[in-house]
């Protein structure tokens, strides 16, 4: 059997299983919709949690981005796992405590304002809008990979995947389908990874091979990175080379993000009682960490492996042969993925060989006068495809191949699912039903749910066409802008019963306004090309980029919310009340529909 | 009143551990991965040093181990104060 039927394989058995679970567990009422009633065991919950919230960025992007920069990008790896500890610590108990069903529900009652519930919605569909784009990317790469064609036909038929897969049940369906994509995924991330960790460490734990032995050379397996990688002319992998500041607000922001993602917060509203949803957010952290800790070692061997391959008889021997490549079967990976258009190569010197190395390096410039090299011949690879083509590169068994296209495609559906179910609770539940139209009946509430997701992913096709960087950088920045506007605004509902609903309101605005005006003068307006007023290499603020703002917007919110709310009249009594109730777990009933 | 005052203990201890809690959770992470690497950087680790191995995965798994501990002390900290569902 050849390799692409193997794919179709593993991706077709895997997508039965997911729809096989879906209609199974059809959602009926609204509030099965949503909410899948209250029964889930916070463990099951929190599986279904982290394949919630691994997506495309952290499956398919994230080690690709540590491989080609190594420490700078750990900023990947505390901020997504860190922002847990604040969900934990600071949300997620006095959410579920409240009883509603959606994170605006809970802004527009605390803060005593529709208009405040208003802009909550919003700043959650903006954050929400971004982070379906860098799914979309995900969806594409992956589609376009396994079906073997070009990317963006992959996103295209990837949408409308996504699409008929969402509109199939509420979160009752999606969570028993999210523990069957946990399970996928997970496996197609640890197998490939143990293989490879074999192969070089001789560890069967990736995450401790990571810091063992390079077998071969007998030194350990950073040292021979960060010599390979230096001799390329590359920053030496385990070094600092970015700036401080930003990487703690980068880290920062991706953090507070974490935190202020609507998605993953309505997890939180749906376990059966306060002290399942602090155990919850352990548990999710559990399952997430299994992959976080195996994609830093996923990232430094395959760096390693692909030096290896393009310098197969060392960085002072001579280079692989264009004839190899097209011949070799360990190098059968880059022509297939040569046709994604994502990884290309051109021999510039005739030389017949491919010669990679970082062609901007002084040092690496010198030996390439001396020997006659024209520029670094690798001439394009993709970091997003690094996971995706890692077994393959690794030269793993096919059906290795097979599943790890399985598990893509299961991280980067269900994130987009669940974002979906955010997007669509937020325009039907939240903004028709709240607001526009109490009175509407709840098949019709379902029809507009339904709805909103289709143009939602309409929208995040048009948009993700001209991606405003790799899936990890665009989900990154969907992290900035949830910083900016929903973690503060909650956060300042349950900790402080001064900040009143003009301080509430001012500071979402003035948070998400500052971050997407950052955001879009560095990526450009609407993320169209050459709008942009700055670059990310040369930032408006000192070291700070685009991705990094969130923190920042953060911060504007508090000052902002403070300033107002001391300015404007005090909160009534019965809003103290309510969040003397939210502080303490006794009386936690089931969620109430909202009003 | 009583009730108040109860609720009012019950929530300074929480403020408490939630402090303290993120004191570790920021040390770990912006301290020992990022800021205070330099100072680490004399202990070294698996081929690199221990400012690395903090910041690729020592900070998770001290994460972990923060959650755990908040909500085992914190389910602990409603029963003492009478405040845990019934």
């Amino acid at each position: 059997m050849d390799q692409f039927t193997l794919n179709l394989l593993f991706v077709g058995a895997s997508f039965a299983l997911y729809i096989g679970i879906a209609v199974w567990a059809r959602a009926g009422s609204t509030s099965e919709f949503y909410a899948a009633g209250r029964g889930v065991h916070p463990v099951t919950k929190g599986m279904a949690t982290a394949a919630d919230w691994m997506s495309a960025a952290s499956f398919i992007s994230m080690a690709g981005l540590i491989a080609f920069t190594g420490y700078d990008n750990s900023s990947f790896l505390m901020g997504w796992t860190g922002g847990y500890v604040l969900l934990a610590l600071l949300l997620a108990p006095y959410l579920r405590k409240f009883g509603k069903f959606t994170v605006s529900e809970f802004i527009g009652d605390r803060f005593y304002s529709p208009t405040a519930r208003l802009v909550a919605v919003i700043c959650l569909l903006v954050a929400s809008i971004t982070y379906v784009i860098g799914q979309m990317q995900g969806v594409g790469i992956a589609f376009g990979r396994f079906l073997e064609i070009d990317a963006f036909w992959g996103l295209l038929l990837g949408s409308c995947v996504v699409f008929a897969y969402a509109v199939f049940g509420g979160m009752k369906g999606v969570t028993y389908t999210q523990v069957a994509q946990y399970c996928v995924l997970i496996t197609a991330y640890t197998i490939p990874a143990v293989f490879i960790s074999l192969q070089l460490t001789g560890n069967p734990i990736p995450a401790l091979g990571l810091f063992g032995e390079h077998t071969t050379s007998g030194e350990p397996l950073l040292a021979k990175l960060d010599a390979i990688v230096t001799d390329l002319g590359f920053k030496e992998y385990t070094a600092a080379h970015g700036s401080t500041i930003n990487m703690v607000l980068f880290t920062l922001s991706l953090m507070i993000g974490t935190a202020g993602l609507p998605h993953v917060i309505m997890r939180f509203f749906t376990v059966p009682k306060v002290s399942d949803a602090r155990w919850s957010a352990g548990w999710t952290l559990v399952f997430i960490a299994l992959l976080y800790l195996t994609a830093p070692a996923v990232g430094a061997m395959a760096r390693l492996n692909i030096s290896d391959l393009m310098w197969p008889n060392g960085t002072d021997g001579e280079a692989v042969s264009v004839e190899q490549i097209e011949s070799a079967p360990e190098y059968a990976w880059m022509a297939t993925w040569q046709k994604t258009g994502l990884l290309d190569w051109e021999d510039k010197n005739g030389d017949g060989k491919i010669q990679y190395y970082n062609d901007a390096n002084a040092d690496l410039q010198a030996k390439a006068e001396a020997n006659g090299w024209q520029g670094n011949e690798l001439t394009k690879f993709n970091r997003d495809i690094l996971v995706l083509a890692n077994p393959e590169i690794a030269s793993l068994p096919g059906w290795v191949i097979g599943l790890v296209a399985a598990g893509g495609l299961a991280a980067a559906l269900s994130t987009a699912a669940g974002l979906l179910l955010a997007i669509s609770s937020a325009v039907s539940h939240d903004l028709l039903k709240g607001q526009l139209t109490p009175n509407m009946s709840e098949k019709s509430e379902l029809l507009a749910a339904r709805i909103s997701m289709a143009a939602a992913i309409v929208v995040a096709v048009i948009l993700g066409l001209n991606p405003p960087g790799f899936a990890a950088q665009t989900v990154a920045l969907a992290f900035g802008l949830a910083a900016a506007s929903i973690f503060p605004a909650l956060m300042m509902g349950i900790f402080s019963t001064r900040i009143n609903n003009a301080g509430a309101v001012a500071g979402m605005l003035a948070g998400l306004v500052v971050t997407l005006l950052y955001i879009f003068l560095h990526k450009g307006w609407f993320f169209i090309p050459d709008t942009n007023t700055f670059t990310d290499s040369d930032p408006l603020l000192g070291p700070i980029k685009s991705t990094s703002f969130g923190a920042i917007g953060a911060l504007v919110n508090f000052i902002v919310a403070y300033i107002v709310s001391g300015m404007t009249k005090e909160t009534p009594q019965h809003i103290k009340d309510l969040v003397a109730s939210v502080r303490v777990p006794r009386g936690a009933g089931g969620a109430v529909e909202g009003h | 009143m009583n009730d108040s005052n109860e609720e009012n203990a019950y929530w300074s201890a929480n403020l408490r551990f939630i402090k303290i809690s993120l004191a570790i959770w920021a040390v770990v992470s912006f301290g020992f991965g990022i800021l205070l690497r330099p100072a680490l950087s004399g202990i070294s680790f698996g081929g690199t040093d221990l400012g690395f191995w903090f910041a690729q995965q020592g900070s998770i798994l001290v994460f972990l181990a923060l959650i755990f501990f908040y909500a085992w002390r914190m389910n602990k900290l409603d029963h003492e104060h009478g405040v845990d569902e019934e």
